[in-house]
C-alpha cells in the first residue's frame, strides 16, 4: 500500500471535475486526486462512493460548501476514518499544494493546507493605491 | 410567525436549505423531524456545523412534533420543517398539525427503484403511493428545489413520464 495522501475531491454540479481538470491543467498530472460529483445522489450513495475511494489508506477529503451535503458526508467518514482529513472551502492554490505535498505524513500535508484556507482580498482606494492584504 | 415551508429533502440541512431557502426566507430555527436522527447526537451536530451561527437547529421525533408544531406556528421564531422521506411528512400530516402549511418536495435522489422525474426528484412506487396518502390528508403538496425554480404542483408531478 502506498504511504501518499490521497486527495478526494467532492464538489456540488460539475465543480470537482472542474477543479481537478484545472490543476492537471496547471501540473501536468491528475495523480493523487480523484473528483466526485453529487449531483442525483442521496447522501447514503454519496458516503458509500466516497467511502470506497479511501479503502485503507490516507485520505483528505476536500469539499466545496462548509454548510453542503458533500460536508456533511465527508464529516460522517471522518466519524469512522481516523487517517481522514476533511478540507471545507477547497480552493486552487490549496489543491496545488497538497498534489506537491501529499508524500509527507498526514499531520504535515494539513498543516500545510491550513496556510490556504481562507481568501485573498486586494483592493486599493484613491486614497492608498498600494494597499492589499487578506 | 408561522412555520414557513415543511420540505422533503433525503439531503435535510445542506446547500440549497441554507443558502437557498435560508436566506429568502431569513430563518431563525430550522427543525428536523427524524426519528433516527432524535436519537444520535453525534450526527446532529455534524448538521448542526453546516448552519450559520444565527440559526439554530432542533432534531425531534414524530411523535414529539406533533406536540411541538402549534407552538412552533405561534412562536416568533421564523421556521422550516425539514423531513428525509415523504412517509415521515405523510405521517405528520395523518396527524392534522400540517394544515395550510405546504409541503415542498426539494430533492429525493437517485436511489435502486426509483426513476428520475426531475433533476431533484427520483421516484419509487412505495414514493408515489406515499405521496398520494400524503394528499389524501388534504396538504397541498408541490416540488421546487430553490426558490428561483419553477415550483411543480402534485397533480402535475405524478403525470411526468418518468425516465
Amino acid at each position: 500500500m502506498s504511504d501518499e495522501v490521497q486527495g478526494i475531491l467532492v464538489g456540488h454540479g460539475k465543480l470537482a471535475d472542474g477543479m481537478l481538470d484545472a490543476v492537471a491543467g496547471i501540473t501536468g498530472s491528475r495523480e493523487g486526486l480523484t473528483a466526485v460529483d453529487n449531483a442525483s445522489m442521496t447522501p447514503e450513495a454519496l458516503e458509500e462512493h466516497v467511502e470506497s475511494l479511501i479503502g485503507d489508506g490516507t485520505s483528505v477529503v476536500f469539499v466545496d460548501l462548509p454548510s453542503g451535503s458533500c460536508a456533511y458526508v465527508a464529516r460522517r467518514l471522518k466519524h469512522r476514518h481516523r487517517r481522514l482529513a476533511v478540507v471545507c472551502g477547497v480552493n486552487l492554490p490549496l489543491l496545488l499544494d497538497f498534489v506537491f505535498h501529499r508524500t509527507l505524513p498526514l499531520e504535515d500535508v494539513v498543516e500545510r493546507l491550513r496556510a490556504h484556507v481562507g481568501v485573498s482580498i486586494e483592493y486599493s482606494t484613491d486614497a492608498d493605491s498600494s494597499v492589499s492584504g487578506r | 410567525m408561522p412555520i414557513l415551508l415543511c420540505r422533503v429533502d433525503d439531503r435535510l440541512i445542506h446547500g440549497q436549505v441554507v443558502v437557498g431557502w435560508g436566506a429568502q426566507l431569513d430563518l431563525d430555527l430550522v427543525v428536523v423531524i427524524d426519528d433516527e436522527l432524535s436519537d444520535s447526537e453525534w450526527e446532529q451536530e455534524l448538521y448542526r456545523a453546516g448552519l450559520p451561527d444565527e440559526v439554530e437547529a432542533l432534531f425531534t421525533s414524530v411523535e414529539a412534533a406533533v406536540e411541538l408544531i402549534p407552538s412552533w406556528a405561534s412562536n416568533a421564531a421564523r421556521s422550516f420543517i425539514l423531513t428525509r422521506d415523504i412517509a415521515t411528512m405523510r405521517r405528520l400530516a395523518e396527524h392534522g398539525v400540517l394544515a395550510d402549511i405546504e409541503v415542498n418536495l426539494g430533492g429525493l435522489h437517485s436511489a435502486p427503484g426509483r426513476e428520475r422525474v426531475l433533476s431533484y426528484l427520483f421516484f419509487s412506487d412505495h414514493d408515489r403511493a406515499e405521496l398520494r396518502r400524503l394528499q389524501r390528508t388534504g396538504v397541498r403538496v408541490s416540488a421546487q428545489d430553490v426558490p428561483s425554480a419553477r415550483k411543480v404542483e402534485l397533480d402535475e408531478l405524478l403525470e411526468i413520464e418518468a425516465s
